[in-house]
C-alpha cells in the first residue's frame, strides 16, 4: 500500500469540497486522511490528501482527475520532497490523583500540552508526525481514552518556494499582504 | 439598461450563438419562458424532459454546436440526468438550464425542489447554482465556455427563481477568468517527433479513431495521414465516420462486435497510433488482451485518459487536429502493400463468414440497413437507438459523412433515438435524417412523436422490431442458456400510432416490401414512420464474449 500525499490549491467555491469527495468515491480512490482549510492566498482554500495510490491505479491518475475539476487551481505530489509533516490531536484521558503525575509524565516526554483537567480527566494537545502521535496514544490506551480527535495530516514544502503557480491567471483575486521577494508577479495576467 | 434576471439568460444565451433550446416549462421557469419570445431563439416544446436532453445532445453532436435544453426544477431537472449523463459519457457540448425554488426555500425540502447540482456532479463537466443576479450572466459565459472547449461536456446551471424575477443595470460579462480551468492549447514538438520515428519504422501499423478526430474536426488531416504513409484505420462506435467507410482504407468499427477483420488487424498491429480515444471496454475486452504486438500512441485532448484503461508507449496530449497538422510533414510517405493484402485477405474471409449472406428470402435487419444505405448513397445523418439495431447500423450502413452517425456509444441509452433525431433535423433542417431504432428503444420515447409533428420535421423513422430487447435476448441465448426472461416485448402497430400522430405509418412484413417503402418514405415531403418487422432471433457477428481477447470471436454459425 503506497501512501501519497497530495496538496491541492483550489478556488473557495460553495461546495468544492464536496466537488472533491465525490470525485474520490466515483473513482473509487482511498482516502486516508483530508483536511482543508484556507491557504495564504484570499479565496483559495488549500486541501491536504492522504492517498493510497495502489488501488488508485497510479498516483498520476488521482493528480490527473483532480486537475479535470474546474475549481482545482494545482495539485501537488509531495511525497517524495522534504518536506514538514505534521498532524494535530485532543486527547481525554481518564486520569484521577493516583495516575495524573504518570500521564503529565509521558506528555513532558513527547513534548505535548495538557490544555484542560478536570477531577477524572486530563485533555493532552499534541503536535507532530502521525507516528508520534500514534505512540503517545498507544502509551495512554491503558489508562482510558474517553475521547480523541485527529485532525489528519497537513504538509509544507521545505525551502523557499510556496505552492502557488508562477504562471496562474490570477486576475481575480485580490493580493493581501503577498510573499515579496520572490521575483513573481501574481497581479500580472498570463 | 435595467433587465430581468430571465432576460439576462436569453440575452447571454443570444451572446453566445444560440439558435435553439429545447425544453419543458414549468413554474420555476416561468419566468425565463415568460421572456423566450422576445428573443431570436427557438424554442422545441418535448413531450419528456429526457427527451429535451437527449435532443441538445443529438443537436450538439450533429453540428458540432452546443446544444441547449431547458427544464423546471424538481422532477423536469431530475428527467433531465439520463440525458445529461449520456452526453457526459461521450463528451457532447450541453448546457442544461434548470429553474430551481427561490433562494429563502432552497434546503427547506419545498414544493418541486430537488438539489440537482449534487444530483449531477458525477455527470457535468461542471455545474452551478445562481443564487445571485450579479453572477448571472458571468457564469453563463464560463458555462459555454466549459462546455465547448478542451474535451466538451455537459454543463449544468440552476437558477434560483427569484433571481429570474430580479432587475439589474445589466453590463456585458467581461472575458471569462477561470484559474482552475485551463484547456491544453500549446504542443511539445518533441513528441511529435517521436511518433513520426515510430510512424516511418512500422511494419504494420494501424491507426484507431475514436471519436476525438470528430470532435475536434479533423477527418481531412486523418485522411491525409492515413493516405500518406498508408496506412489502414480502424474507428471506434463513436468514431465512426472519421474516414468515410467506403475509403479502401477504412476498416471499420472494431471492438466486441467489430467485423473480424477489423479485431484481427488491431491484434497484428505493431504499431497503434490511437486518436482521440477512450480504450473503453466494449473496444478493448481485457486490456492486457488488446493490441499485444502494439507500440502504442495515443493521443488525447484529455490527459486524464492517457494511462486511465491503457499505458502507451508515448502519450501525446492536445487536439487530434492540431497534432495531425504538425505530425503530417514529418511522416514519411510509405506504402505496406503485404500488411495491406493481409487484411484484404481477412476482409474476403470476413465477406463469406459473418457478413450476412444477403441472399435469404426472410426479412432480416441486415438488409434493411443495408438499403437505407443505398437509398440515401450513405449521406443521410442517421441516429441509432441502443442494442442490435445499433450494431446492425453500425456494421451494414457505411457511413461516409462527417458525423453521420449519431449514437449513444459511451451510456448505451435506450430511448436515445427519436429525441436525438429531432434534435439532428433542428441543426439540419435541410438534410435527410434518419432514425434507425428497435421496438424497445423506441417505445422509450415513443411521446416525441408529437414534438416532431408540431415541429414539422420531416424525419424518416426504421423501426427494427423484433419483439424482443434483442441484445439482452442475443445475450441470454448465447450465454444464459436460451432463458428469455423479461425480454420478450409487446409493442403497438407502430404505423398506426404513427398515424394517430398524423404521420405516414407503413408496415413492411415481407422482404420485397422493403426497398419500394424506402423509396417511397424517401419522397414523402414530410415524416415518416416504418415498421419493419424482421426476424425475430437474429444475432449480431461476430461478437466477442466478456473475457475474451477481442481476436477470440463468436462467429456466424456457418449453415451445414
Amino acid at each position: 500500500m503506497s501512501k501519497h500525499t497530495l496538496i491541492a490549491l483550489m478556488e473557495d467555491k460553495p461546495g468544492v469540497l464536496n466537488r472533491v469527495a465525490s470525485l474520490f468515491r466515483r473513482r473509487n480512490f482511498n482516502i486516508a486522511s483530508l483536511t482543508v482549510g484556507h491557504s495564504e492566498t484570499p479565496g483559495i482554500s488549500r486541501m491536504t490528501i492522504v492517498v493510497d495510490a495502489d488501488h488508485a491505479g497510479g498516483i498520476e491518475q488521482v493528480e490527473k482527475q483532480l486537475y479535470k475539476l474546474v475549481n482545482i487551481t494545482k495539485v501537488s505530489d509531495v511525497s517524495h520532497e522534504p518536506t514538514v509533516i505534521r498532524e494535530l490531536a485532543l486527547i481525554k484521558v481518564h486520569a484521577t490523583a493516583p495516575t495524573r503525575a504518570e500521564i503529565m509524565q509521558l506528555v513532558d516526554i513527547f513534548r505535548a500540552n495538557v490544555v484542560d483537567v478536570s477531577a477524572e480527566s486530563l485533555t493532552i494537545e499534541i503536535t507532530g508526525l502521525e507516528d508520534k502521535v500514534d505512540s503517545l496514544v498507544q502509551l495512554l490506551r491503558p489508562f482510558g481514552i474517553k475521547e480523541m480527535v485527529r485532525t489528519g495530516r497537513v504538509a509544507m514544502v521545505r525551502g523557499s518556494n510556496g505552492q502557488t503557480p508562477p504562471s496562474a491567471n490570477y486576475s481575480g483575486f485580490a493580493m493581501a499582504d503577498g510573499p515579496k521577494g520572490r521575483g513573481l508577479d501574481l497581479n500580472k495576467v498570463s | 439598461m435595467k433587465l430581468s434576471g430571465a432576460h439576462i439568460v436569453w440575452e447571454s444565451l443570444v451572446r453566445e450563438g444560440v439558435e435553439v433550446v429545447f425544453g419543458i416549462s414549468g413554474g420555476a421557469v416561468i419566468h425565463l419562458y415568460h421572456a423566450l419570445p422576445e428573443y431570436p431563439i427557438h424554442h422545441v416544446l418535448m413531450r419528456h424532459e429526457q427527451a429535451a436532453a437527449h435532443a441538445a445532445d443529438g443537436y450538439a453532436r450533429a453540428t458540432g454546436k452546443v446544444g441547449v435544453c431547458l427544464a423546471t426544477s424538481g422532477p423536469g431537472a431530475t428527467n433531465l440526468v439520463t440525458g445529461i449523463a449520456t452526453a457526459h459519457m461521450d463528451s457532447s457540448p450541453m448546457v442544461a438550464i434548470t429553474g430551481q425554488v427561490a433562494t429563502p426555500f432552497i434546503g427547506k425540502d419545498a414544493f418541486q425542489e430537488v438539489d440537482i447540482t449534487g444530483i449531477t456532479l458525477p455527470i457535468t463537466k461542471h455545474n452551478y447554482l445562481v443564487t445571485d443576479i450579479n453572477e448571472l450572466a458571468m457564469t453563463i459565459k464560463e458555462a459555454f465556455y466549459i462546455a465547448r472547449t478542451g474535451r466538451p461536456g455537459p454543463v449544468l446551471i440552476d437558477i434560483a427563481k427569484d433571481v429570474q424575477a430580479a432587475e439589474l443595470e445589466y453590463e456585458e460579462p467581461s472575458e471569462v477568468s477561470l484559474p482552475g480551468y485551463q484547456p491544453v492549447l500549446t504542443m511539445d514538438t518533441s513528441q511529435i517527433k517521436q511518433a513520426a520515428h515510430l510512424i516511418n519504422r512500422a511494419e504494420t501499423p494501424l491507426i484507431l479513431a475514436g471519436h476525438g478526430v470528430i470532435l475536434a474536426g479533423a477527418e481531412a488531416e486523418l485522411r491525409q495521414l492515413a493516405e500518406k504513409a498508408q496506412i489502414p484505420v480502424v474507428t471506434t462506435l463513436l468514431g465512426i465516420s472519421a474516414l468515410p467507410e467506403t475509403h479502401p482504407l477504412c476498416l471499420g468499427m472494431g471492438g466486441m462486435h467489430g467485423e473480424a477483420y477489423a479485431n484481427q488487424a488491431l491484434q497484428q498491429a505493431d504499431l497503434v497510433m490511437a486518436l482521440g480515444c477512450r480504450f473503453d471496454d466494449r473496444l478493448t475486452g481485457p486490456v492486457n488482451t488488446f493490441i499485444p504486438r502494439a507500440k502504442i500512441i495515443h493521443v488525447d485532448i484529455d490527459p486524464a485518459e492517457i494511462g486511465k484503461n491503457m499505458m502507451c508507449d508515448l502519450p501525446i496530449v492536445g487536439d487530434v487536429g492540431n497534432v495531425l497538422q504538425l505530425l503530417l510533414p514529418t511522416v514519411k510517405a510509405a506504402s505496406h502493400p503485404a500488411w495491406l493484402e493481409q487484411i484484404n485477405e481477412w476482409r474476403r474471409e470476413s465477406a463469406s463468414r459473418d457478413i450476412l449472406n444477403q441472399e435469404t428470402d426472410e426479412l432480416v435487419p441486415q438488409y434493411v440497413v443495408r438499403q437505407i444505405w443505398h437509398a440515401t448513397g450513405g449521406q443521410a445523418i442517421v441516429v441509432s437507438d441502443v442494442g442490435q439495431n445499433q450494431m446492425w447500423e453500425a456494421q451494414y450502413f457505411l457511413h461516409d459523412r462527417p458525423r453521420g452517425l449519431l449514437s449513444s456509444g459511451g451510456l448505451g441509452t435506450m430511448g436515445f433515438a427519436l429525441p436525438a433525431a429531432i434534435g439532428a433535423q433542428m441543426g439540419h433542417p435541410d438534410q435527410m435524417v434518419w432514425a434507425t431504432v428497435g421496438d424497445g428503444g423506441f417505445q422509450m420515447n415513443i411521446q416525441e412523436l408529437a414534438t416532431v409533428v408540431q415541429e414539422r420535421l420531416p424525419l424518416k423513422m426504421a423501426i427494427l422490431n423484433n419483439g424482443y430487447l434483442g441484445m439482452v435476448r442475443q445475450w441470454q441465448q448465447i450465454f444464459f442458456e436460451g432463458r428469455y426472461s423479461g425480454t420478450p416485448l409487446l409493442g403497438p402497430d407502430f404505423a398506426k400510432v404513427a398515424q394517430a400522430y398524423g404521420i405516414s405509418g407503413l408496415t413492411v412484413t415481407e422482404k420485397p416490401q422493403v426497398v419500394p417503402a424506402i423509396e417511397q418514405a424517401m419522397e414523402v415531403d414530410g415524416p415518416v414512420l416504418i415498421d419493419f418487422r424482421i426476424v425475430q432471433e437474429e444475432n449480431v457477428y461476430p461478437m466477442v464474449a466478456p473475457g475474451s481477447a477481442i481476436h477470440e470471436m463468436i462467429r456466424r454459425p456457418q449453415l451445414a
